[in-house]
């Protein structure tokens, strides 16, 4: 499993925000922590399918725009008590580049 | 090697402060509890309902004994411990077990006090303390069918006791020294209500009585009195007080008064052992109830986790019978003191009695009986020392006659079905929260919020889950004095974090963070969007505004819908419009394909179903015709609705729509604690609604009447009459003034009809009419911040601003 795509430069996702990778099966939100670290979810939230790309990025979560669900960026999945997983995919920063790997 | 934590005594304070400290680290110490019972820690706020046959054990149990294993905890029970070496650093238990420290916790609670009267001992006495006490009665009313019983003590402990003895089936007499119930908790007349209420259900009642013996041969048979007079029975339950238990630690040399001593950090005499519970004394104080001991319990575990940030400044506490079918509520001090105002309502045939202790127009002291809905309000003005001076004439009437036609009389909740929906946002009826309250077992709001998702959006029915929780659990949850932290991340409240940006001049988020020492690195999506916003107004001229502290809606500048498309508001000043304008929102429709249309409440064009990537170039379109964005996205200034006006209604006396351009012209672009609508109607007549407006102007022939503080949405506030003035201009000054004061004072996502409530019309009076000077000031200072704040969003973002917001990334 080598198959990791370069989607962008670090500083086109702002620090805290997120981009949208669209794919043709569905929509990836790429996100930037505030230690610029970046983590790749379906931009889809377990609750409802809110967009979570349009969420607040706040340590290592992010909060969906529709209902204030928190989801862990690192395994997609609803802090407690919610209950519920995302599908996330592996991403990381090189050299001030941002790979992913993108489901086949 | 891990540091070791014992902890002695496995009840509600201890295993919190055990949770309150895995959250902060879960790794930091091996964890020992030590447990006198052979049951893992469970709600003892509960144990009346199972004695009343309304809960089981099991629902009781708060953590069981997978949750000890899957934390790491090695958890001893059934065994006591009985010697603190504190030179050895180690706790000796009963069966001969040591266990080494470098931390000791002790939360060894209360026990019943036992009354020393002979007979005393005797099987068949007993105390209403754990789940062997319940057992113990319960095992008696199977055995003695109609058979009587005997509680000691008519406070809240006792008289529960004597009702779940009675629904046992029992014949129940409670004995009490004094000449009223509750004495501590009510004043004579509502206890005189309570104990008729009480004698109707069958229960009876001995007061004024002095136990002088206890008889009987091998167990209880009878008990005596000083008056001579007796009473068979087979069991005596002794329910006169708690005391904590201090004994272990008085042998190991700790200090203890009534409690063991502990300091703001919850530190006993020796600083490495810390003390939360019922056993502790904290400036003179020891408590019983549980909301305090959970805010011990996460003070010592804020200390224990070596973050050591936080501290227990003592607690006001509320209390309620949990009675079902009675409602009475008391908190502070409602035993009047020469120079304090009695408040006092009474319906003898509704069975209602209100009354209020007020000094200074402060409460002081609240006792409700039989109409109990307010109690919480009531709390919260005392807790906050909120000013009732404005409303005090109606303040016996309830929250919901201070403008609040919310839910009103509907709300009386304990009564209501488990069926009944309380929160309407996200379906979640009665029985679901109280099953919530009891299976999970939560006690403060946030904790139902979290589980339940009641009063977690709109928020309206907030008061009614207070009310279901208050019920439930049965005493006042919210027990932190007077601050209420913006959120997780920081100990401070609003008004200090307003207060510390302004003294020490903090001018970005990172410096508001450092100084006010937040627990975490970059906020939450609570936190970060109000100190935005609390710097954008603070320093209009030198904070740069944080695009990813905004919501989405307020980031991207249109309303996000349930399907991820976006809604656009052009501005249409004063609510009018052109036939070019007209004409460029429906070519624009056309050209993006708008699914839908809309006239809004705010007299103004909803286009919905716009795709984010559209939405600049659908800026570009509305900007080359002259629109600007209408912010109707945004916690700022919405809309000026108008009526005709005098230029062609045959009523009107002033130029409304003309004045209501003005306003809009002033005002749009002004980004708020919360969302903000102004109105201005042309005669009394107010065909604009402008008395349920954050600013409403009413015109009349001889000038222009002020009103302020006006809701038409979750509660509907009628606005309070600022004052009136002559001019336009005039009108500009005022309205000017009260939006910045408003920008500067009320706390994020408080709006103006809560804003005023809290901090009184009248306050608000003597800063804009009575001050010139001030009033000068705030007006200048808002058209300061004016300056920055209309630059219209949408021109920016369709020359290009911000592209990454709206353009999707490429896969290369």
């Amino acid at each position: 499993m080598s198959n990791w795509t370069k989607i962008a430069q670090l500083e086109d996702i702002p620090r805290l925000g997120s981009r949208v990778v669209k794919t043709d099966t569905m929509d990836i939100a790429v996100f930037r922590t505030g230690d610029d670290r970046v983590f790749a979810l379906k931009d889809e939230c377990p609750h409802k399918k809110g967009p979570l790309s349009q969420g607040i990025v706040h340590g290592h979560k992010v909060t969906c725009p529709m209902h204030n669900w928190n989801i862990d960026l690192e395994d997609g999945c609803a802090t407690g008590p919610d209950e519920g997983c995302t599908n996330h995919f592996p991403a990381k920063v090189e050299n001030g580049e941002v790979f992913l790997q993108l489901p086949l | 090697m891990k540091d070791k934590l014992v902890l002695i005594g496995n009840g509600m304070a201890g295993v919190r402060a055990i949770e309150e400290l895995l959250k902060y680290d879960p790794d930091l110490y091996d964890i020992t509890v030590i447990g006198e019972e052979p049951h893992p820690n469970y709600n003892r706020i509960m144990l009346s309902p199972v004695l009343a046959g309304e809960k089981k054990i099991e629902d009781i149990i708060l953590n069981d004994l997978d949750w000890y294993e899957d934390n790491d905890i090695t958890l001893v029970t059934g065994d006591r411990a009985v010697k603190i070496d504190r030179v050895r650093r180690c706790v000796e238990t009963e069966s001969g077990k040591t266990f080494d420290y470098d931390r000791l916790l002790i939360a060894t609670g209360s026990k019943p006090f036992i009354i020393p009267v002979p007979g005393a001992d005797l099987p068949g006495v007993i105390g209403f303390r754990d789940i062997a006490d319940v057992d113990r009665m319960i095992d008696y009313a199977r055995a003695h069918e109609h058979g009587s019983a005997v509680v000691i003590g008519g406070g809240l402990l006792g008289l529960e006791a004597a009702n779940g003895l009675m629904k046992q089936g029992l014949d129940v007499t409670v004995v009490h020294i004094m000449d009223s119930l509750l004495e501590r908790q009510l004043d004579a007349t509502a206890s005189a209500m309570l104990k008729q209420s009480l004698e109707e259900r069958g229960m009876k009642f001995r007061m004024e009585a002095q136990t002088t013996e206890i008889s009987g041969d091998g167990k209880v048979e009878r008990v005596h009195f000083a008056d001579g007079e007796s009473i068979d029975t087979g069991l005596v339950v002794m329910a006169v007080g708690i005391r904590p238990n201090i004994e272990l630690a008085q042998s190991a040399g700790l200090y203890c008064e009534r409690g063991i001593v502990v300091s703001d950090t919850m530190q006993t005499y020796d600083p490495i052992i810390y003390s939360v519970g019922e056993c502790v004394q904290h400036r003179g104080e020891c408590y019983g109830l549980v909301a305090p001991l959970f805010e011990q319990a996460k003070v010592a575990a804020n200390h224990l986790a070596q973050v050591g940030t936080s501290h227990y400044e003592g607690s006001i506490t509320s209390t309620k019978l949990k009675v079902t079918g009675i409602d009475l509520f008391s908190a502070g001090d409602f035993h009047e003191q020469e120079g304090d105002d009695v408040l006092v309502m009474q319906d003898a045939r509704l069975g209602i009695y209100k009354k209020l202790v007020v000094r200074d127009d402060i409460i002081k002291g609240a006792v409700l009986y039989g109409d109990t809905i307010d109690g919480t309000w009531y709390f919260s003005l005392m807790r906050d020392g909120t000013s009732i001076a404005d409303f005090r004439q109606t303040i016996l009437f309830g929250q919901h006659d201070l403008g609040d036609a919310g839910h009103g009389e509907a709300a009386r909740v304990m009564s209501l079905p488990d069926d009944a929906e309380i929160c309407g946002c996200n379906g979640v009826c009665k029985g679901d929260i109280v099953n919530a309250i009891i299976d999970k077992g939560l006690f403060t709001l946030d904790d139902v919020k979290a589980h339940t998702k009641a009063a977690s959006s709109c928020g309206s029915c907030t008061g009614l889950v207070e009310e279901i929780l208050a019920s439930t659990v049965g005493e006042g949850y919210d027990a932190a004095p007077g601050v209420k932290p913006i959120c997780a991340c920081t100990d401070h409240s609003h008004d200090q974090v307003i207060a510390a940006i302004k003294e020490h001049e903090l001018k970005s988020m990172d410096a508001v963070r450092e100084f006010l020492e937040w627990k975490t690195p970059d906020g939450c999506a609570t936190c970060r969007p109000a100190l935005n916003y609390y710097l954008l107004a603070n320093w209009p001229e030198e904070y740069h505004d944080d695009p990813q502290s905004r919501f989405i809606n307020e980031r991207a500048h249109g309303n996000i819908q349930k399907d991820g498309t976006y809604s656009v508001v052009p501005r249409m000043f004063g609510g009018l419009c052109t036939a070019d304008q007209l004409r460029a929102i429906a070519d624009v429709s056309d050209k993006y394909q708008v699914p839908e249309m809309k006239v809004t409440g705010g007299q103004r064009i909803d286009l919905f179903g716009v795709k984010k990537e559209d939405l600049p170039a659908m800026w570009k379109d509305l900007s080359e015709a002259g629109f600007v964005s209408g912010h109707a996205y945004g916690k700022a200034m919405r809309t000026v609705k108008t009526c005709a006006g005098k230029t062609w209604c045959r009523f009107g006396t002033q130029n409304s729509t003309g004045l209501g351009v003005k306003l809009e012209e002033l005002t749009w672009g002004s980004w708020m604690p919360h969302k903000f609508k102004l109105a201005v109607s042309g005669c009394p007549r107010n065909c604009a609604e402008a008395t349920i407006k954050d600013f409403g102007v009413v015109c009349v022939d001889s000038g222009y009447e002020l009103h302020i503080g006006g809701n038409g949405g979750i509660k509907v506030r009628v606005t309070d009459l600022l004052c009136k003035v002559e001019t336009e201009e005039e009108v500009l000054e005022y309205c000017g003034a009260f939006i910045q004061k408003y920008r500067e004072e009320a706390h994020y996502l408080e709006r103006t009809a809560p804003w005023v409530e809290r901090v009184g019309l009248s306050s608000i009076k003597e800063a804009i009419l009575d001050d010139e000077a001030n009033r000068k000031a705030l007006y200048e200072r808002f058209k300061l911040s004016q300056k920055y704040a209309q630059i219209d969003p949408w021109k920016q973002r369709a020359e290009g601003g911000d592209a990454y917001e709206f353009t999707p990334l490429k896969i290369a």
